[in-house]
C-alpha cells in the first residue's frame, strides 16, 4: 500500500500545527469567525447544525488496518463512538469539540491521514472505484494516477483558489462504479490500439443545482500525458469559470456556456503548451507510486469449503449471491461489506465494527480496506476458502447484511439531521425505507436498485443518478419529497427524470412501495432490472403507479 | 422594504462545542431555547442580534429564528428549528441526551 514520504509527512504535520495555533487564537478571541471560518474549511472543519463536523480524506478508498483502528480510536476518544462514510469516500466525525480537533488530526496524521482539500475550491479528495486493483473487468489499478494527481494538486498554488470546487473521478475498468461522469473530470481507463493504457477524459460533469453528465473531450490519451492534459483542464477553467456567481461557478456550466467542441478545443491548445514541461518527471514518479500498488502475491488453496457452505447455509449463500464480487484472481472474492443494516443510519459504523473490519483485513484481505461511494466497505482480496470465516464474524459484529446493491442499499447524505444546509431530513427516509422491505421480504426478488437521497439540491447523495432519486425539499415550511425516475451512475450515465408533484414525509416509503410493485408486475421476466423496464417503457406506468392515491392525497 | 416581522429569537451556536444556543432577556446564551427572549419588536430583534454579533468570542453565526410562545417560553416555527432544539433523528445525541436541554 502506498505510505506517504517524508515531504508528505512534513507537510501534514506542518498544517496541523498551523491550524492548531489558528484554533488557539480563535479560541483566545485573536480572530473572528470570518477571519477563522476559511482556515478551518481548508482544514475540513464545518460547523453544522447541531456542532462540529470533522471531515477526513479517504484518498481513492483505499484503507489499511492501521488507518482503520486510528478511525475507531478517533471516534471513540473524541466522538461519539461512530463516522459516517461518505459518498465523496471521506469519513466524518459529526461530535468533535473544536479544542479536540488539533489532538484528533496529531491522531490522524500519526497514520498518514489528514483532512486538508477536503473542503473549499480546491481539487478535492480524487475519488476512485472502489474494487481498484481487485475486480476481474480491470484494464489495470487506477489508484497510482489517483495517488500521481493527488501528489500533484496538493498545495499546487494555481489550484488553491479556483472558481469553485473540482472533483475527480478515476476507474480503471470498463464499467463504471465511481461515478466518474458526475464528476469536473471523469477519467476512464481504455486500451490503446497498441495495446497501451491510456483514459478516455470526460469533463464538466456535476450534480446538485444544474445536473449535467460530463462530456467526452478525448477518447484516448495517453497515459504519459495525462498531468499535463489535467493540467490543461484546469488552467482553462481557471481562466474562464466564472467567478461572478456561485451557481454559475462549476466548469460544467463553462461546458455549458462553451459547448463541448470550443471547450475542447481549448483544453487541446493549453495542452499543447504544456505538454513536454511534465512527461521528463511522470514516468519515474509514476513508476515509483505503481510499484507501491503492486497487488500482493495472491495465495492459492482449495475453495472447497466455500462451496460445501453455499450448499448448505442458506443465509451464507444470500450474502455470497449479493454482497460477493468476482476478483481477478479466480481463488479469491471482493466481499462488500454493508453498512446498509435495515434501518441503521447508511453509511455509519460503529468504533467496534471498524475494528473488527480492522482485524478482518488483516487476518484475510493482504491488509487492504477500501471505502465506496456507495458507503459501504470492503475487504478487496479475500480467499474464497476464508470466506465462510469471514462471514461469521460480519454475522457476529452485524456486518452481514446481505443486500448490496437491493432496495436497501441506500445511499443517503446526512441532511437535515446533521447539515447546516439541508432542506429536509434524508436519514430518517433511508432507514424508513430499509425497514420496511425487510417487512415485505421483496428486495431479492426485486433485484438491482439504487435508491439515493439528498437532503438538498447539492445533491451529496447523488440523487439524480439514483434509479429513484429522492431529494428533500423544505415546501412552505413543510418536508417535502421530489423523487426522480431512471438516473444511471454508470458508463451509461443518465440524470433522472422529476416524476411529478412532491410527497410528504411519511408519503414517500408507499410511494417507493407502489414503484416497486408496479415493476414486479411490469417487467417481462425477472432478469429485466428496474433501470432496464423504465427504459423500455418510459415513465407513464410508474409515474400512474406513484400517483394512483393523487386524488385521494389532493382531497385530503 | 423589509418583509413583515414575526416575532423572533437569536440563536447562534457555541464557539467550542458548536451546541445550539439562544440569548436570554439578560443577555446572556442558554442551551434551552425555553429561556430565550421572544422579541416581538423588530427594532430590539435588530438590536439584539446585534449584540450577539459582537459576542464572537464565544459564539458563531448568530441569526433570528422566528418562534412563538408556548406554555414554557418561546417554541420553534420552522423544523430546522425544531431539530435545532433536540439533535439529530437517528440518534439519540445532542441535547436530547440531556433531557434537561430540551425545552420541548
Ligand atoms: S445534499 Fe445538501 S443536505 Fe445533503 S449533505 Fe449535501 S449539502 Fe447537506
Amino acid at each position: 500500500m502506498y505510505r506517504y514520504d517524508d515531504f508528505d509527512e512534513a507537510f501534514v504535520r506542518n498544517r496541523v500545527a498551523q491550524f492548531s495555533q489558528q484554533i488557539g487564537r480563535r479560541v483566545e478571541g485573536a480572530l473572528t469567525e470570518d477571519e477563522f471560518r476559511p482556515l478551518r474549511l481548508m482544514n475540513g472543519l464545518y460547523l453544522q447544525l447541531h456542532a462540529y463536523m470533522l471531515r477526513v480524506a479517504i484518498p481513492y478508498g483505499t484503507l489499511d488496518s492501521r488507518k482503520m483502528r486510528q478511525l475507531a480510536h478517533v471516534a471513540e476518544t473524541w466522538d461519539k463512538g461512530y463516522g459516517h462514510f461518505t459518498t465523496r469516500q471521506n469519513i466524518q466525525f459529526n461530535w468533535p469539540k473544536l479544542t479536540d480537533v488539533p489532538a484528533i488530526l496529531t491522531a490522524l496524521a500519526d497514520v498518514g491521514m489528514h483532512a486538508i482539500q477536503t473542503s473549499g475550491n480546491t481539487i478535492r479528495n480524487v475519488t476512485a472505484d472502489h474494487f481498484a486493483g481487485a475486480a476481474a473487468d480491470e484494464i489495470a489499478d487506477p489508484r497510482p494516477y489517483a495517488e500521481l494527481l493527488r501528489q500533484w494538486s496538493t498545495d499546487h498554488p494555481e489550484f488553491q483558489f479556483l472558481p469553485r470546487k473540482f472533483k475527480i473521478g478515476i476507474t480503471g475498468a470498463p464499467h463504471d462504479r465511481a461515478v466518474t461522469r458526475s464528476h469536473d473530470i471523469g477519467l476512464q481507463m481504455r486500451r490503446g490500439p497498441d495495446g497501451s493504457i491510456g483514459f478516455e477524459v470526460s469533463v464538466g460533469g456535476g450534480l446538485g443545482r444544474t445536473p449535467l453528465i460530463a462530456q467526452s473531450v478525448r477518447e484516448f490519451l495517453p497515459e504519459a500525458d495525462l498531468l499535463a492534459y489535467v493540467e490543461a483542464i484546469l488552467s482553462v477553467y481557471n481562466m474562464l469559470g466564472r467567478r461572478d456567481n456561485k451557481h454559475k461557478a462549476r466548469l460544467k456550466i463553462t461546458l455549458h456556456e462553451l459547448g463541448r467542441d470550443t471547450l475542447a478545443a481549448l483544453i487541446e491548445a493549453r495542452f499543447e503548451e504544456l505538454r513536454g514541461h511534465v512527461p521528463e518527471t511522470l514516468g519515474p514518479a509514476l513508476d515509483r507510486i505503481r510499484a507501491a500498488f503492486a497487488p500482493p502475491a495472491f495465495r492459492q488453496a482449495d475453495t472447497a469449503v466455500h462451496e460445501a457452505t453455499l450448499r448448505v447455509d442458506p443465509l451464507y449463500r444470500r450474502w455470497a449471491e449479493t454482497n460477493l464480487a468476482e476478483h481477478r484472481d479466480a481463488g479469491h472474492a471482493m466481499v462488500t461489506v454493508s453498512l446498509k443494516a435495515h434501518g441503521a443510519t447508511p453509511g455509519d459504523a460503529s468504533a467496534a465494527q471498524m475494528r473488527v473490519l480492522a482485524d478482518l483485513a488483516e487476518a484475510y484481505s493482504y491488509d487492504e480496506l477500501r471505502i465506496s461511494h456507495e458507503q459501504n466497505v470492503i475487504l478487496p482480496h479475500v480467499h474464497k476458502s476464508d470466506l465462510p470465516v469471514v462471514h461469521a464474524a460480519l454475522l457476529r459484529a452485524g456486518l452481514a447484511t446481505a443486500n448490496v446493491g437491493l432496495v436497501s442499499d441506500i445511499i443517503a447524505c446526512p441532511g437535515m439531521d446533521y447539515c447546516s444546509l439541508a432542506t429536509a431530513r434524508s436519514i430518517p427516509i433511508a432507514q424508513a425505507i430499509g425497514l420496511r422491505f425487510k417487512e415485505l421480504d421483496l428486495e431479492h426478488e426485486i433485484g438491482p436498485m439504487k435508491i439515493k437521497i439528498s437532503g438538498c439540491i447539492n445533491a451529496c447523495g447523488h440523487h439524480h443518478v439514483g434509479h429513484i432519486g429522492i431529494l428533500g425539499l423544505d415546501r412552505a415550511g413543510v418536508e417535502t419529497y421530489q423523487i426522480t425516475l431512471g438516473g444511471d451512475g454508470t458508463e451509461t450515465a443518465a440524470i433522472g427524470e422529476k416524476a411529478g408533484p412532491g410527497f410528504a414525509y411519511d408519503e414517500v416509503v408507499p410511494a417507493v412501495e407502489r414503484l416497486m410493485l408496479a415493476y414486479l408486475d411490469l417487467r417481462t421476466a425477472p432478469g429485466e432490472s428496474f433501470l432496464e423496464a423504465f427504459r423500455r417503457l418510459g415513465p407513464a406506468p410508474f409515474r400512474a403507479a406513484l400517483y394512483e392515491t393523487e386524488g385521494a392525497r389532493d382531497a385530503a | 422594504m423589509s418583509p413583515r416581522f414575526s416575532p423572533s429569537v437569536v440563536t447562534a451556536n457555541a464557539l467550542l462545542e458548536g451546541d445550539v444556543v439562544w440569548l436570554t432577556a439578560d443577555g446572556v446564551w442558554t442551551r434551552r431555547m425555553a429561556e430565550a427572549e421572544l422579541i416581538a419588536d423588530p427594532e430590539r430583534a435588530e438590536a439584539r442580534l446585534q449584540l450577539a454579533q459582537g459576542q464572537h468570542h464565544s459564539v458563531v453565526g448568530p441569526y433570528l429564528a422566528p418562534a412563538k410562545p408556548g406554555p414554557n417560553g418561546p417554541e420553534p416555527t420552522h423544523f430546522r428549528e425544531a431539530f435545532r432544539t433536540r439533535g439529530p433523528s437517528n440518534y439519540p445525541h445532542g441535547k436530547q441526551e440531556d433531557p434537561a436541554h430540551v425545552s420541548l
